[in-house]
């Protein structure tokens, strides 16, 4: 068959291709979105960090879907079950490991993912919707993570649920019943075992997929930001392709193909010599079973929840009531959804904005990662007080980031963007 | 490359958090799951001294075997008349041994993995008489714990040592350590020496750890060849990129 104009402008192939072609639109999908799909030239180090967030959910996916085969979604049989794996399964454990050290994992690159944001103002107009997104996934993230660390029925594990699941009871008039209702019972138990094991499975995984494609359409709808926050659209060449910008095949593949592999053995290296990763991943109470009897000694959720966990210790109750905690730490996810309206400075990259909105965004995530690590400790000695005062931080970062951004002082943006990694 | 260092640092935070608080004052178990004797002895001193209570219900007779490279024989003489190979390492304890010790003795597959060796190693060392307990001893690692001193026929009897402290205002006694009360003249030779004894728990230990996660030695083996291929891997990754970046300017 002879080669064919197609709409998007060049030729469609022959052959095999070409027969698909005239009935579903793969070279045109190849094309749009990855070996015409124009990325800036500039991409530094930040930049791998989403392409990594895909590895790991595909990650994710597949070794899910093989412990799902021998996993048992019972209170009576969870606990067992994942020492099978463990143990009597073949590679059972490096499949398990892969899923364990990759729910951190999911959480430190998708953490650094969101910092590049805040760095090079991708969150800015055109690109508010792919934030939004991105807020949503990180949301279900949080979900899928606390409902997929209480499978394994350790003593952790349900304890863990038992201290979040509560944190709902602390809402007015609708608590209790909404307790009951997420839990499928009075207490955590086989019923909620079950359904976590659903959501966490099915449901979520699900919505993650849908969300991360619609991430990826509205990525490549306005075009990738870069380091000098400049729109590369504006200024094309003569082939009416931008001249600051690059085919993402095969530049950016394999470009990414080496950030993966390096990746990968930061990975493996974890999994293979640290997977519970010194307790943090994997934390020692949790090689005990579930028993509703005996609370550990200390309850903490794993390190990626912390610095909301330390958010909701920091505020006491008031009014006779802890909800006021519970609304905070809400907050601290819903204020990240209005970012794209709250930055006012003229210039989207922390390369061209003032010291005002570096020293800020070097305070909050220091404020961040310390909130992280009080939410770690037990509330006591100096813990509570760095608590309150990095909460304080987190949200005077947001809030006052009107004001900030528009008095800071910025550089002049240039026309083309400036060298490349 | 600076920001990039400082970002690490700022990533390693939590863990050196961690690492300072640590020491909790255990004493250092020194195991080694890669000395196949050390988990050979190990594994015959639990089954002739803890497996009468615990269980390793994880763990199969048959997996122990070939990990340790303990030979049929020796495996049988190890295992109770009535079980196959296969079968998991479960105890003789009756259901209602509860009402015996106040407390079903734990399953210990697990045990190193939710407690670490350096406790299991401590808490053998721990025992010591003390009459207002049932069993007549209790243990500096866990304290008022219901399980009675099995080891005493080995290790001999330990007494408390006490120091007075003002806590709060109030004057304490503080355990500060314990002292091996000399046996009789003449029974000695019934006690191993203190070296031996910690030779003995250590091994003990060691096999714990090694029932505890019996894919450790291997996971950590094959785990260089996997790190070593991806690092050359990324090698080769990195210079297709340069050389498909030739052309970028």
């Amino acid at each position: 068959m002879a080669a064919a104009p197609d709409s998007v402008g060049g030729t469609s192939p022959g052959g095999f291709i070409g027969w698909i072609d005239q009935r579903f639109p793969l070279t045109k999908l190849w094309r749009e979105q990855v070996s015409e799909y124009y990325a800036p030239k500039n991409f530094n180090f930040w930049y791998y960090f989403g392409v990594l967030s895909i590895v790991v959910l595909v990650n994710q996916l597949v070794t899910g879907i093989f412990l799902t085969m021998n996993y048992k979604p019972s209170a009576a049989e969870a606990f067992g079950s994942v020492e099978y794996i463990m143990r009597d399964l073949d590679w059972g454990w490096l499949i398990r490991y892969m899923h364990s050290t990759g729910a951190s994992a999911f959480f430190i690159v998708v953490y650094l993912h969101m910092f590049r944001a805040l760095l090079y103002g991708s969150y800015r107009k055109p690109r508010e919707l792919l934030w939004i997104f991105g807020c949503i996934i990180y949301l279900l993230l949080m979900a899928e993570a606390f409902m997929g660390y209480v499978l394994p029925w350790g003593n952790m594990s349900f304890w863990g649920a038992q201290v979040i699941t509560s944190l709902f009871g602390s809402l007015p008039i609708i608590g209790g019943s909404l307790v009951e209702w997420i839990r499928g019972d009075f207490v955590i138990a086989d019923a909620t075992l079950n359904r976590f094991f659903a959501l966490h499975v099915a449901a979520l995984p699900l919505a993650l997929v849908f969300l991360v494609m619609a991430h990826l359409m509205a990525l490549h709808e306005v075009g990738s930001n870069n380091p000098d926050g400049i729109e590369i659209k504006k200024l094309k060449g003569p082939d009416g392709h931008p001249l600051d910008g690059i085919p993402f095949h095969p530049y950016y593949t394999v470009k990414d193909l080496a950030g993966i592999a390096a990746f990968l053995a930061l990975f493996a290296a974890v999994i293979f010599f640290a997977p519970t990763f010194f307790g943090v991943f994997l934390e020692e109470a949790n090689f005990e079973p579930a028993n509703p009897l005996q609370t550990p000694p200390h309850i903490a959720p794993v390190w990626y929840f912390t610095p909301f966990y330390a958010m909701l210790r920091a505020v006491p109750s008031f009014a006779g009531t802890q909800v006021w905690g519970v609304l905070v730490m809400g907050a601290a996810i819903v204020v990240l959804f209005f970012l794209p309206w709250l930055d006012r400075s003229p210039v989207k990259s922390i390369r061209y904005k003032g010291p005002i909105y570096k020293i800020a965004l070097a305070i909050f995530s220091v404020s961040f990662v310390i909130l992280g690590v009080c939410g770690l400790k037990p509330p006591s000695g100096i813990y509570p007080l760095l608590a309150k005062i990095c909460t304080g931080l987190y949200f005077a970062f947001f809030l006052l980031m009107p004001w900030y951004t528009k008095i800071d002082s910025v550089k002049p943006v240039p026309e083309r963007v400036t060298g490349h990694a | 490359m600076l920001k990039r260092l400082t970002l690490l640092a700022v990533l390693m935070l939590p863990a050196g958090f961690a690492a300072a608080e640590e020491g909790e004052s255990y004493l250092h178990a020194g195991t080694d799951i890669y000395n196949t004797e050390s988990l050979q002895r190990g594994a015959r001193n639990f089954m002739n001294y803890c497996s009468g209570c615990h269980s390793l219900q994880y763990l199969r007779y048959n997996r122990m075997g070939t990990d340790l490279k303990i030979p049929p024989a020796d495996l049988a003489a190890l295992m109770f008349t009535s079980t196959k190979a296969f079968d998991h390492i479960v105890s003789a304890m009756p259901a209602d041994s509860e009402k015996w010790f106040g407390k079903k003795p734990p399953d210990l597959t697990l045990i190193t993995r939710a407690k670490g060796v350096d406790y299991v190693y401590s808490f053998l060392h721990g025992f010591y008489v003390d009459p207002k307990r049932l069993w007549g001893v209790n243990n500096q690692y866990y304290p008022n714990a219901a399980m009675p001193a099995v080891l005493s026929s080995l290790q001999g009897l330990q007494k408390p040592v006490f120091k007075s402290e003002s806590v709060d205002g109030q004057e304490k006694m503080v355990l500060t350590g314990l002292e091996l009360i000399p046996p009789a003249p003449g029974e000695e030779k019934r006690f191993l020496t203190p070296a031996e004894y910690d030779d003995f728990v250590r091994d003990t230990v060691n096999f714990l750890d090694y029932a505890g996660e019996p894919i450790k030695a291997k996971r950590q083996s094959l785990g260089i060849f996997v790190v070593l291929f991806l690092l050359v891997f990324f090698v080769f990754a990195f210079l297709l990129k340069k050389e498909y970046w030739k052309d970028v300017h």
